[in-house]
């Protein structure tokens, strides 16, 4: 019984949850009020625990939650529930993008959206930078400009950036190699 | 079956490495499937990412799906998806099973901050490739600006930027008539394939 309410209400929250993982959090809020499954604090340590390690937040979290309800099926019930709409919902759409994409209105679109896709990227890692990198916050409150900015994190994204643009390896490489830098120097 | 494991092994690699929203997931994707298989075109995957952002579920989630269909119908969908899932089922399991534990544990802490830096690099660089692949006219730069703005000061929905931006290139081509053209070509090639 459990892993059938686990599995209709993750249903639920990946058929209404619109802009990722994060637009789902008030979801998994209410949901586990309403069933007592843990409490808010225990939530919040969750949500910090699924952004630091790898894979969608919302996925993530989900597996926590199943888990934490009912055991490591839980966990998986909860995430199959959790992407199942996205699977249909997305395999429907695929099936008629294939014979729309070429249709004149289409591509249209499409050459509006673009240049918004690069724009609604750049703002992802705007965002990720006011977080990690500069604070807006503390400009406002200490009229400091010196700390403005987490110089470490700075110094860090230039490194990094010139990098990617000079040697071209995978991603990964230099995911892996700020991981090691971030322990190292204990950012 | 070749194929459909080859893409869950990809997908499994772009899951164990995403650290963040689904945006965190393109430089991988542009990796693994444009540069090094030549599977599918650059600007396709952003036009998967836009479906991604603007229908419901997780984004990621979404743009995997879509990727996955677009090599090999719905198993290539089942295959990719699922690909990206199974590292958070096994990573989540894990550190559920340790729980108190890893909330002493401020390694991955220092670690996760770090690869943030990482990611927001590696974003940038995708920007702009996306420009140099773009028509770079001024057109693209003002919808790009104003997507930027909208989102970051307004705190728009990326699912309004997205719609209100398919309205524009619609008009912006109606207007240089390249979209009556488009049409009459379109509709030519399909009588000659209806016959």
């Amino acid at each position: 019984m459990t892993y059938l309410i686990l599995f209709l209400e993750f249903f639920k929250v990946g058929l209404f949850a619109l802009g990722g993982g994060l637009a789902a959090l008030p979801f998994l809020q209410d949901l586990i009020v309403k069933y007592g499954w843990m409490t808010a604090a225990e939530l919040l340590n969750m949500i910090a625990i699924s952004e630091s390690t790898p894979g969608a937040i919302g996925i993530n979290t989900a597996t926590f939650i199943g888990n934490n309800t009912a055991g490591i099926t839980g966990g998986i019930i909860a995430t199959a529930g959790l992407a199942a709409p996205s699977v249909i919902i997305i395999t429907i759409i695929a099936h008629y993008f294939e014979s729309f994409n070429q249709h004149p209105l289409v591509k249209s679109a499409f050459s509006g959206i673009r240049p918004a896709v690069a724009g609604l990227i750049a703002s992802a890692a705007f965002e990720l930078a006011r977080g990690g990198i500069f604070d807006l916050n503390n400009l406002q409150f200490n009229n400091n400009l010196f700390q403005f900015f987490d110089y470490k994190s700075l110094l860090l994204l230039i490194i990094i950036f010139i990098a990617i643009r000079k040697f071209k390896q995978h991603p990964i490489i230099y995911i892996m190699a700020a991981a090691l830098i971030g322990i190292i120097f204990k950012f | 079956m070749k194929k459909l494991l080859k893409i869950f092994l990809i997908f499994f690699k772009i899951g164990s490495f995403t650290f963040g929203g689904g945006y965190a997931m393109l430089p991988i994707i542009k990796r693994e499937l444009v540069d090094n298989l030549g599977w599918i075109k650059e600007n396709d995957i952003y036009n998967y990412y836009a479906i991604g952002q603007s229908t419901p579920g997780i984004i990621a989630v979404n743009t995997a799906t879509m990727t996955g269909y677009s090599l090999s119908g719905v198993k290539g969908a089942l295959a990719a998806t699922s690909g990206f899932i199974m590292p958070s089922l096994i990573i989540i399991t894990l550190i559920a099973s340790f729980f108190k534990r890893f909330q002493q544990i401020n390694l991955f802490q220092h670690a996760f901050a770090a690869i943030q830096v990482a990611v927001v690099a590696l974003i940038i660089d995708i920007v702009i490739k996306m420009w140099q692949k773009s028509d770079k006219s001024k057109i693209s730069l003002l919808i790009f600006i104003l997507a930027f703005l909208l989102l970051v000061i307004f705190g728009l929905s990326p699912v309004f930027v997205i719609l209100g931006s398919a309205a524009a290139g619609i008009l912006i081509q109606y207007y240089r008539g390249n979209l009556q053209t488009a049409y009459h070509n379109y509709q030519k090639q399909n009588q000659e394939s209806d016959k």
